[in-house]
């Protein structure tokens, strides 16, 4: 039996697999439909987060599966004081996989440690969220045809963005990946990346704070927004939030094949005239982590 | 100074000088009923200067703690007045109960049954990371 927590846990030829079978289900969907009949996920949600959990479900109940879960603490035993651990264990009582998303961190490490059926990380506060990883790379392969040779720009909040960090390390596994990191000085990609992964594995980079300048030789933009709880005074927030700003005027310097990414949900970094563009996949993007979902779903149930 | 020698007991040797204090207070050492001893700046020709603990009891080290607090020191083990056995401490793998994660947003500041459990994730370092929240543990030093 196995779980996902870390997007490392995975190897580069696991992940490819992951991603071949989500295209595989994109091709051929009434293949699945009946795939996890009789299995059931819970959506152990101790925090809100309609996207990821509704995604799961979706992705549970197209193959042929059914849910069960709660979608915050307060209506969970969380609220009567029941720990991580005796909610695994209860639940495994109940259910065949477990997806998990917690405020605190390793959180579902813990769950996965007591539980008897695969917990997959929804999320555990800033740390990991490996789902979102698998999308991204999804998105990539999917909307650019390869994860290799690609010029991939980041932008925003570089610095306590966990779904970029994990994207960078991710994509330097494979070959002929160049990053540029677009962000202003105070929210610079962290040093534990920099020098961990990008120096270390010699991946080339370039750090800017100039989006115009950058965007015509970018293969993929990455768009993340800038999170008001992340700083300590408003001043600073309002003063930064609108620094990178994606506007159909900055899309002109963009390649015609480029695509923009973003994890959503976006407050004002894209300009809503983006949506039309159709180098603008954000939204395929969250159809994506459905189907992704669905083929980690099968691996983690050892469902063919 | 005179510190008699022990007839069955453990002597921690090495330990470089002015950690003996806190080794004693990690390892518990002031719960023993039995006789204990730390001698401070003791001259070696290794070290310049080292702290000794000597035990009058064959306890249970916790070797963890030594190798985390101080890696190098040298575990002595003495019966019948004879030295029987010694242990080169090194750098733990693992960290069991020896430090708590500071980390507010860890899994662990909230369920206090959660075992406290470091991995050794740079011996050069040393860096030890929460294995929950892979939180880098403060260093020592921020300890003592």
């Amino acid at each position: 039996m196995r779980s996902l927590i870390d997007i490392f846990e995975l190897s580069t030829d696991e992940v490819d697999r992951l991603i071949a079978k989500a295209e595989d289900i994109m091709s051929h969907p009434t293949a699945y439909v009946d795939k996890c009949r009789g299995k059931k996920l819970a959506t152990l949600f101790y925090e809100p987060s309609t996207r990821t959990r509704l995604s799961f479900e979706a992705a549970m109940y197209e193959l042929g599966g059914n849910v069960l879960g709660f979608s915050e603490a307060q209506s969970s035993s969380a609220a009567k004081g029941e720990s991580v651990s005796d909610t695994a264990r209860t639940v495994s009582c109940y259910a065949d996989i477990i997806a998990m998303r917690h405020p605190k961190e390793g959180a579902p490490l813990v769950a996965s440690v007591n539980a008897s059926v695969p917990v997959i990380n929804a999320g555990d506060g800033g740390h990991n969220h490996p789902t979102q990883t698998l999308t991204d790379l999804l998105t990539i392969k999917r909307e650019k045809g390869r994860l290799s040779d690609l010029t991939v720009g980041v932008c925003g909040d570089l610095k306590f963005g966990r779904t970029v960090h994990s994207l960078i390390s991710a994509l330097s596994r494979y070959e002929g990946i160049r990053f540029v990191l677009i962000s202003p000085s105070e929210l610079r990609i962290p040093g534990y990346v920099r020098d961990g992964v990008l120096e270390n594995k010699k991946v080339p980079y370039e750090e800017t704070t100039d989006l115009d300048g950058s965007i015509g030789k970018l293969d993929v933009l990455y768009m993340t927004r800038v999170q008001r709880e992340r700083f300590f005074n408003e001043e600073d927030y309002l003063r930064l939030r609108d620094s990178y700003i994606l506007t159909p005027a900055k899309m002109e310097s963009a390649k015609e094949d480029m695509i923009v990414m973003h994890p959503l949900p976006r407050v004002n970094e894209i300009s809503h005239e983006i949506d039309s563009d159709k180098r603008a996949c954000y939204f395929r993007q969250v159809m994506y982590g459905k189907f992704i979902r669905m083929a980690l779903i099968l691996m983690l149930l050892e469902i063919e | 100074m005179n510190i008699d020698s022990i007839k069955n007991g453990i002597v921690i040797d090495h330990i470089t000088a002015g950690r003996g204090m806190t080794l004693y207070n990690l390892l518990g050492l002031d719960s023993l009923d039995c006789s204990v001893a730390i001698i401070k700046n003791v001259a070696s020709s290794k070290m310049g200067k080292k702290d000794i603990i000597k035990i009058d009891s064959e306890i249970d080290v916790d070797l963890d703690v030594l190798g985390y607090v101080d890696p190098g020191v040298t575990v002595n083990v003495i019966r019948n007045g004879a030295l029987v056995e010694k242990k080169k401490i090194e750098l733990p793998l693992i960290l069991n109960g020896v430090i708590r994660c500071r980390n507010p947003r860890c899994i662990t500041s909230t369920e206090p049954s959660i075992p406290q459990r470091f991995r050794l994730t740079d011996p050069n370092g040393p860096v030890y990371r929460c294995v929950w929240c892979e939180a880098r543990a403060k260093a020592k030093n921020e300890n003592e």
